[in-house]
């Protein structure tokens, strides 16, 4: 059975350590900021410009001048700071923030992503997602491990224009989870979703693996 | 009054607009836009534009009403989605789009305005952004090596910023997220201009907590009929009577 969409972000959740600055992407990334472990301090940065995101607002309390990076209304803190986009990135480039949780369209077994364009569609854009897997320390993409047709979106090289070369720590998918060495050392496998099996994997999965299933 | 007042934003931009032109915007998304010098801009009726900015506004708001009415030649952002004429014209070649790096561009103009021609970046190494430009390795503080990529710097023939209160001098204080890029692009502007929710006398903001110095604006006015459209209205429900929160 594969993994749900809460149940990948509840293991990306793991990922999270008390202290922790964060910044998490759009989809199952943002999810996780409903999963902070309780007692843990985790504070979210929003790459338009702010430190310290609260929970959305109240039905009719919404504010134009305060939004996330999804353009939604969100609310403030106590301890929530505001800066420009020139800092935010600041924070981002200088490897302030420790860890970032995004979405994927294709990973490589060597670490490379690719989740801003394809080639022949309209292109939207990479907002900041290329600063983040370039100044980022601890880089984890979430992704479904296949296309809608079947494909592996878990590949030997990616096959869409790059985000970033050698930047993803960890891929969390609906199937399994992975460690990537980014200076070229491989792929591991640690984990895999209940009833899953080794066989069903590599089936589903173009990249090599090396196997060190935890627990 | 002030020698920067101007009394609407039609006057604020009368005599400086051409074709051709650079402009910058500020905003994210459709948070911190200058409404009334867009507005302006479009009525000043100047074509073949460069714009640069994070977005271009999206449909029927903020910059697309340049876009929609063919004065944009080019476009530097890092976003362009929700915007139906940009895809258009992209796609039949009418307009061209340089996608930049969100941290990029806001460095790139953030080093426009203090005078550094160009910089180099981690982002965007051995991606499509690199190509045809600069690279070279730095080391790291461990000894290892990294590729970075050279970045230039960026400025404009005019620059459009919003704030939420300025004084007589143009001293400029911003509100929550609606600062982003607006703080940079005011330095980038061979003419800035400023719009404001409030204009107050000298002394009444605090000299501590000015974010852009009147210095970087040459132009000031009171925005007027604020749409401050919301993208994507998010809510949590109230908790029930006697519940917990």
């Amino acid at each position: 059975m594969a993994w749900t969409r809460d149940e990948m972000a509840a293991r990306a959740a793991k990922e999270l350590r008390d202290g922790y600055y964060v910044n998490l992407g759009i989809g199952i990334p943002t999810l996780v900021a409903n999963m902070i472990p309780d007692g843990m301090t985790v504070t979210l940065q929003s790459e338009n410009g702010m430190l310290g995101m609260g929970p959305f607002p109240y039905e009719g309390e919404q504010d134009a001048d305060l939004i996330n990076a999804g353009k939604q209304t969100i609310t403030e803190l106590p301890q929530t700071s505001y800066f420009s986009s020139a800092d935010s990135f600041g924070m981002i480039r200088g490897g302030h923030i420790q860890l970032s949780i995004l979405g994927g369209m294709q990973v490589s077994e060597k670490g490379d992503l690719a989740n801003w364009m394809v080639p022949g569609k309209m292109i939207k854009g990479m907002g900041g997602a290329m600063d983040l897997v370039a100044g980022v320390p601890r880089v984890v993409v979430v992704m479904d491990h296949r296309e809608k047709g079947g494909d592996s979106k878990f590949k030997k090289a990616c096959s869409l224009p790059l985000t970033g070369k050698g930047v993803v720590d960890l891929l969390i998918t609906d199937l399994a989870v992975f460690e990537i060495d980014r200076r070229g050392g491989g792929a591991v496998l640690t984990e895999m979703a209940p009833g899953v099996t080794l066989d069903e994997l590599r089936q589903a999965t173009e990249a090599d693996f090396r196997v060190a299933l935890q627990g | 009054m002030s020698r920067k007042i101007y009394p609407d934003a039609a006057s604020a931009l009368a005599g400086i607009t051409f074709d051709g032109m650079t402009v910058m915007s500020g905003g994210f998304g459709l948070c911190g836009i200058p409404e009334n010098l867009i507005v302006a801009l479009r009525d000043s009726g100047a074509k073949n534009l460069t714009v640069i900015g994070n977005n271009v506004g999206c449909d029927h708001h903020g910059m697309w009403l340049v876009l929609a009415n063919n004065q944009i030649k080019k476009v530097l952002a890092s976003y362009v989605g929700e915007n139906k004429i940009l895809e258009q014209r992209y796609m039949s070649g009418e307009i061209e789009i340089e996608f930049n790096p969100q941290g990029t561009l806001a460095e790139r103009i953030r080093a426009g305005g203090a005078g550094i021609p160009a910089f180099y970046t981690r982002t965007g190494y051995g991606t499509k952004v690199a190509e045809g430009k600069e690279t070279r390795q730095f080391p790291n503080p461990d000894g290892t090596l990294d590729w970075y990529v050279m970045e230039t710097g960026l400025t404009a023939d005019i620059s459009l910023v919003k704030a939420w209160k300025a004084d007589t001098e143009g001293n400029l204080v911003y509100r929550k997220t609606a600062r982003n890029f607006n703080p940079m692009i005011a330095t980038a502007g061979r003419i800035t201009i400023a719009e404001v929710e409030e204009i107050v006398q000298p002394g009444e903001l605090d000299p501590n907590q000015i974010h852009t110095p009147g210095i970087f604006v040459q132009r000031l006015v009171k925005g007027t009929n604020y749409v401050k459209h919301i993208e994507r209205v998010t809510t949590r429900p109230r908790a029930t009577e006697g519940g917990n929160q």
